[in-house]
């Protein structure tokens, strides 16, 4: 046994122990997000089965896609948009699956309780988590954007390179505060969370214009831009990955649907924000939602 | 610690009410304790009693319906980081963390929650993996551990942030031997190595609350029925000195030992193994006196009777007698079965203690 495992940042008293600057606060939430982050981009290299799951399968549905638009002689463009569609499904799978029943499966792992008993803020983890499924769906995303694009010829004009990366950022900070906001939902409705899931899997597909221009949808797709942050991304990123269709790619320029983005960022995260401290307070005065067995 | 240091723990009129249906169910009903820094404290109770409830409390994951609680001077409702930075908890199955990780990643992991720079974090990590002797599953993952090794690596998990309080739910639910007394000697090495250290354990073991606790609180139905030391706690119960003796032989059988001043009762008991001398036969007695000064008188009329001891030991109540007593029912036993519902509460309708079960002996001879 080494000399001092038992000791390793003595403190005068439990009192001194207890008085954090707001550096230190700082510092632990930071580390939380980097230490929650860590097992999901360890689980790249780890489980190799997403390989299959998550980039074959997506790729063989976009290529469905992109086989129905050559038979129907559609603008070339669209199949560059079922491309750009079946790289952004990764992030949506990530955040239906995984993001938004995270708190519940840590629940009944027992995780959650020791979250909330640890020192930093329970947002801190939760930004860990998105933070690391962006990670882990961004290599997801990109391999299927590769593959597709060389094996389907497609060929991108980009005129605005910061904003496109601009809106794809913005696109994924609003996709998983959505997910923060849906992992609290989820921890609330408990055994539920599962058949919610499979409930908004499909109609989010559809709604977002993941294989077609949203702006198809109508009043449906104004909606959908309006309330979802992959139509609204998506519609961005395609205005902007194909400046060069002889047609109008989108429905509001690319510079108002960024802003919408930012909106819903900073609406998303408030509220997941507002909802995890409500949540636990909840879980302290109910007794339940953090406690495995209750 | 200073002689005004706050109390480690401190509860006041502490009540927890699970709202259910059809009734509520009252989990705390008015619990009053005083855990003084350094100590080292026990919670003693069946299922139902209230021990896991008080300690969600303690560690804030509960708040209380009415009363207080206080962790070194700091309110379990209103200052729970205060509290969340000095404590730390393990609880007994714990299948925390994540199956795909290795050892030594899960920690670290978990030390970056109790903000410990990253570099520092890998260092402690690997101090703490050494000191519960994981150094060889060091780079194992989570999920191929032995459940003994699991908990090993819980223990470090909960020695991560240095706590000053250390909460322990039935740390040793589920262990082998081996296992049990590698986590016990563990926490006793922890708690020596700082003065001032806390914890808070609650077992189902009574051997291994009686070796390890310092003070020990007997609760049932969310009520404190006593507190003490272990030894305070068996005194308490036992009104007689019991004595067990190997003879070679007892001329006159048992009921010349009942006659002897002093003595209550005396009794043949089945002869012990490896107390015999070689294929001898030797007779086993129960002896129960007023007090210990009646042995004196028993040893000199046992020479008269030609008798020689081959053994005598002085046999003590148990943690389970103690329990027996004051609950009114064994520690497994279902609640409510053996219950008088009209004795005054914690109290047994036959308050015999099983002195029968396995008693703590003191070898004398």
């Amino acid at each position: 046994m080494s000399g001092n495992a038992y000791v390793h940042r003595p403190t005068a008293s439990p009192q001194a122990a207890a008085e954090w600057t707001q550096r230190q606060i700082l510092m632990t939430n930071l580390r939380t997000v980097a230490g929650r982050a860590y097992p999901r981009v360890r689980g790249l290299a780890r489980e190799k089965s997403w390989l299959f799951f998550e980039i074959l399968l997506p790729f063989l549905t976009t290529s469905a896609f992109v086989f129905v638009y050559r038979a129907l002689q559609a603008p070339p463009e669209y199949v560059g948009f079922v491309v750009l569609g079946g790289a952004m499904t990764a992030f949506w799978l990530n955040v239906i699956w995984m993001m938004a029943s995270q708190l519940w499966w840590e629940k009944s792992q027992g995780n959650l309780e020791l979250y909330f008993a640890a020192p930093m803020d329970i947002v801190a983890v939760l930004l860990g988590m998105a933070v690391g499924g962006m990670v882990m769906s961004s290599s997801r995303a990109a391999v299927v954007l590769v593959v597709a694009t060389v094996v389907y010829g497609v060929t991108f004009a980009v005129d605005q390179w910061l904003l496109l990366l601009a809106v794809f950022f913005l696109t994924l900070t609003a996709l998983y505060g959505l997910g923060m906001v849906l992992a609290s939902l989820f921890l609330m409705w408990g055994r539920e969370a599962y058949h919610l899931t499979q409930f908004l899997q499909e109609p989010v597909y559809f709604v977002s214009g993941l294989n077609f221009p949203v702006g198809r949808l109508g009043m449906l797709g104004a909606l959908a831009i309006a309330l979802l942050p992959l139509a609204v991304g998506l519609d961005a990123m395609r205005q902007l990955a194909f400046a060069d269709a002889a047609y109008p790619v989108g429905t509001p320029p690319p510079e108002v649907e960024a802003l919408i983005l930012v909106v819903m960022t900073v609406v998303f995260l408030s509220l997941a924000r507002w909802m995890l401290r409500t949540l636990e307070r909840l879980a302290r005065r109910e007794g339940r939602l953090t406690i495995r067995w209750q | 610690m200073s002689a005004t240091s706050p109390l480690a723990i401190e509860t006041r009129a502490l009540r927890r009410v699970y709202r259910a249906k059809p009734n509520d169910v009252v989990a705390l009903d008015g619990i009053d304790l005083e855990v003084v820094p350094g100590e080292f404290f026990g919670l003693l109770g069946p299922n139902g009693a209230g021990k896991t409830t008080l300690i969600k409390i303690l560690t804030t994951l509960l708040l209380p319906t009415t009363g207080e609680a206080r962790i070194f001077g700091f309110d379990v409702v209103h200052q729970t980081k205060q509290i969340r930075r000095i404590m730390n908890m393990v609880a007994g199955g714990e299948q925390s963390g994540y199956g795909i990780l290795e050892v030594r990643e899960q920690l670290w992991m978990f030390s970056q929650f109790y903000g410990l720079g990253s570099r520092d974090g890998w260092r402690r990590v690997d101090e703490l993996i050494d000191a519960v002797g994981l150094d060889e599953q060091r780079r194992q993952k989570v999920s191929t551990l032995s459940t003994g090794q699991r908990q090993k690596m819980n223990f470090a998990r909960g020695l991560l942030n240095d706590p000053w309080i250390f909460f322990l739910d039935e740390p040793t639910l589920g262990l082998d031997v081996s296992a049990a007394r590698a986590v016990r000697e563990l926490i006793l090495s922890w708690k020596a190595a700082v003065p001032g250290r806390t914890v808070l354990l609650t077992s189902h073991y009574m051997a291994e609350v009686d070796e390890l606790c310092e003070r020990i609180a007997i609760v049932d139905h969310g009520r404190v029925l006593a507190i003490g030391s272990p030894a305070e706690l068996k005194h308490r119960i036992q009104r007689e000195s019991i004595f067990r003796l190997e003879l070679d032989r007892l001329d006159g059988g048992t009921a010349s030992l009942a006659r002897l001043p002093g003595v209550v009762a005396a009794s043949a008991a089945a002869s012990d193994e490896g107390h015999g001398q070689g294929d001898r036969q030797s007779v086993s007695v129960n002896l129960v006196l007023e007090d210990d000064a009646a042995l004196g008188g028993v040893v000199g009329a046992l020479g008269g009777l030609g008798a020689q001891i081959l053994a005598l030991r002085k046999s003590e109540p148990t943690l389970e007698d103690v329990f027996v007593e004051l609950v009114g029912r064994g520690f497994d036993d279902a609640p409510d079965a053996s219950r008088d519902e009209t004795a005054p509460k914690g109290r047994a309708a036959d308050p015999q203690p099983r002195r029968e079960a396995e008693p703590a002996e003191e070898e004398l001879v």
